[in-house]
């Protein structure tokens, strides 16, 4: 549990990566540990490279950012592209089986997830990806106890999104399990 | 036990704003700075308080200024384009001593520049920005709680000095979210300006002790005239050379002669370092984990945090700097405050700026490469 996580969710804007690694950070707090969250977007409101990171740790943290997470999610081609070379050497790479179309094992602890088709099938819409993609982290390397993500939603959303956001983070769950089965559970 | 919170640099210097007791807002949205104003046009109206959204950031200091000379704490927030815009009223503010705190996320520039992206780089206009020889305090923080810290402590700082006072965030804190503790007794101290209690024995550019003229409130019970022409202690404009002289010496010594209320630094490891570091804001944090992680390599490294930059802690980083081999200034910039550093050393060849200007905060990495090169 004393692990330091150095989180990167990449993908494009609009994907919902920073909102997510808020509430992330967030639940990391709740249960106890030292976090910190920061983003970088370009001015684009959708479509361009973002990226949300977050560090979690038992320490003080002082230099906010990533150099090499170890723990990466892509979520678009170009994410893998930029990002992927960046991952520490004992990392965890999840990647949108939907999206990335690069799907040759990069590294050793490699996960493919349908994050955005599971979405766009299940709810019928994309925009709760960041949900299924927070729910598949939170089963595949239990960073923070599913429990405290779910206090955390409580606070965050609001009523008419609960429901919904709620539904978009049980679906990232199952298909966390489904991608152990398929690629066997990660050693830290 | 207080419960710890995520929070944002941008919301915990709006909310310092409002412990602080300001109660008007006008701005521009801007990238990265936009939380702040959206929050005040949440809980200023709730509060009883005024937020308005202004056509431009001229205005915008402007209505700042008006509301602040009828005796209310204000403040506005922007970043680079709109710093520009508010300088010629930021130099009203100064002639006419107007408290009044102009928050500037700095992002990258000039101009347009990168909107989202990270800079250090309005260091040199917080403090030269608007032309004449003026003062001015800027301050910038490294944590998000400082963040809300050093609000309220601007807003401190205006009131009782009548001086705008620039409150420097770099994207990387105003961005920012991490772990926030507010104790239950952690109490929120506001200092109010001097206020002028009988018109008839004084007046409103008073030559004072402290350099600071008492204040008459604007719609209040005395009439008075407020100016950008250089004035004489009734308010009033002068050309007599003396006054004139007066006036320009005083703005100045009115922050000089109590640099100690002012100035603040803070030091990490600094007494037996070899290598001194002097970092300011998000870069600050980046000089801190070089610290530990030479000090675990047995490298005797410090850093010498910057709170205050102007007025320039001159004293502290010379005192600082007194025997060390060599010392390393990283900016998000091509060298502002390292400037300042450099005049106050008593060798320049000790100076090692590191300048990173492609919107990335400077990495640890990259301040112990310097010192591995130097030590």
């Amino acid at each position: 549990m004393s692990k330091l996580w150095k989180v990167r969710l990449s993908g494009k804007g609009g994907q919902g990566l920073i909102t997510a690694s808020i509430v992330l950070a967030d639940a990391a707090i709740r249960f106890g540990k030292n976090a910190v969250q920061t983003q970088s977007y370009g001015p684009e409101s959708r479509g361009g490279a973002c990226r949300g990171e977050v560090i979690i740790s038992d320490q003080n943290i002082y230099y906010p950012k990533i150099s090499h997470p170890n723990l990466l999610v892509c979520m678009s081609d170009t994410a893998v592209k930029t990002h992927a070379g960046f991952l520490a050497g004992d990392g965890i790479l999840i990647i949108d089986e939907t999206l990335v179309t690069q799907t040759r094992p990069i590294k050793s602890q490699f996960y493919k997830v349908p994050i955005t088709g599971l979405c766009r099938e299940k709810l019928g819409q994309d925009i709760y990806a960041n949900m299924v993609v927070l729910g598949a982290i939170i089963r595949i390397t239990e960073v923070v106890p599913e429990n405290v993500v779910l206090e955390t939603f409580q606070d965050y959303f609001s009523l008419e999104m609960l429901e919904t956001n709620l539904q978009a983070f049980t679906i990232g769950l199952k298909a966390g399990e489904k991608a152990i089965k398929r690629f066997g559970e990660f050693s830290a | 036990m207080v419960k710890p919170k995520l929070m944002q640099g941008n919301e915990c210097c709006a909310l310092g704003a409002l412990a602080a007791g300001v109660r008007f807002f006008a701005g521009y949205p801007i990238t990265p700075s936009t939380e702040i104003a959206e929050i005040f046009s949440k809980e200023l109206p709730k509060l009883g308080g005024v937020f308005m959204q202004m056509e431009d950031e001229i205005a915008s200091l402007a209505a700042v200024i008006g509301a602040s000379l009828t005796g209310k704490k204000a403040i506005t927030a922007t970043s680079g384009p709109g710093f520009s815009l508010m300088q010629e009223n930021l130099g009203f503010a100064a002639v006419a001593e107007v408290p009044c705190v102009i928050v500037n996320v700095m992002r990258l520039g000039p101009s347009t520049g990168m909107p989202t992206l990270p800079a250090q780089s309005d260091v040199m206009q917080a403090r030269w920005g608007t032309h004449g020889d003026h003062s001015v305090i800027a301050l910038a923080p490294s944590s998000v709680k400082e963040a809300f810290c050093l609000t309220v402590r601007a807003v401190n700082l205006a009131e009782r000095y009548r001086v705008p006072v620039v409150l420097l965030m770099d994207e990387v804190i105003g961005h920012l979210r991490e772990r926030v503790v507010f104790q239950p007794d952690e109490k929120v101290v506001q200092w109010e300006r001097k206020q002028c209690l009988n018109p008839k024995s004084s007046q409103p550019f008073e030559e004072t002790a402290d350099g600071i003229p008492p204040f008459f409130s604007f719609g209040g019970e005395y009439r008075h005239h407020v100016t950008g022409l250089v004035h004489d202690e009734s308010g009033f404009p002068t050309s007599q050379r003396e006054g004139i002289s007066r006036l320009i010496r005083r703005l100045h010594y009115k922050i000089t002669q109590h640099l100690s209320d002012i100035v603040q630094v803070e030091e990490f490891f600094v007494d037996d370092a070899d290598v001194l570091i002097i970092a300011y804001g998000s870069t600050a944090r980046s000089a801190q984990a070089a610290v530990v992680r030479a000090r675990e390599e047995g490298k005797k490294a410090g850093l010498l945090r910057l709170i205050t930059l102007w007025p320039f802690p001159e004293k502290e980083v010379s005192t600082a700097a007194v025997n060390k081999k060599a010392v390393i200034v990283p900016e998000m910039n091509m060298g502002q405050l390292a400037l300042e550093v450099a005049r106050v050393l008593p060798d320049k060849n000790l100076l090692f700026p590191i300048n990173r200007v492609d919107g990335e905060l400077v990495t640890p990495d990259e301040i112990l490469s310097v010192m591995g090169r130097i030590y």
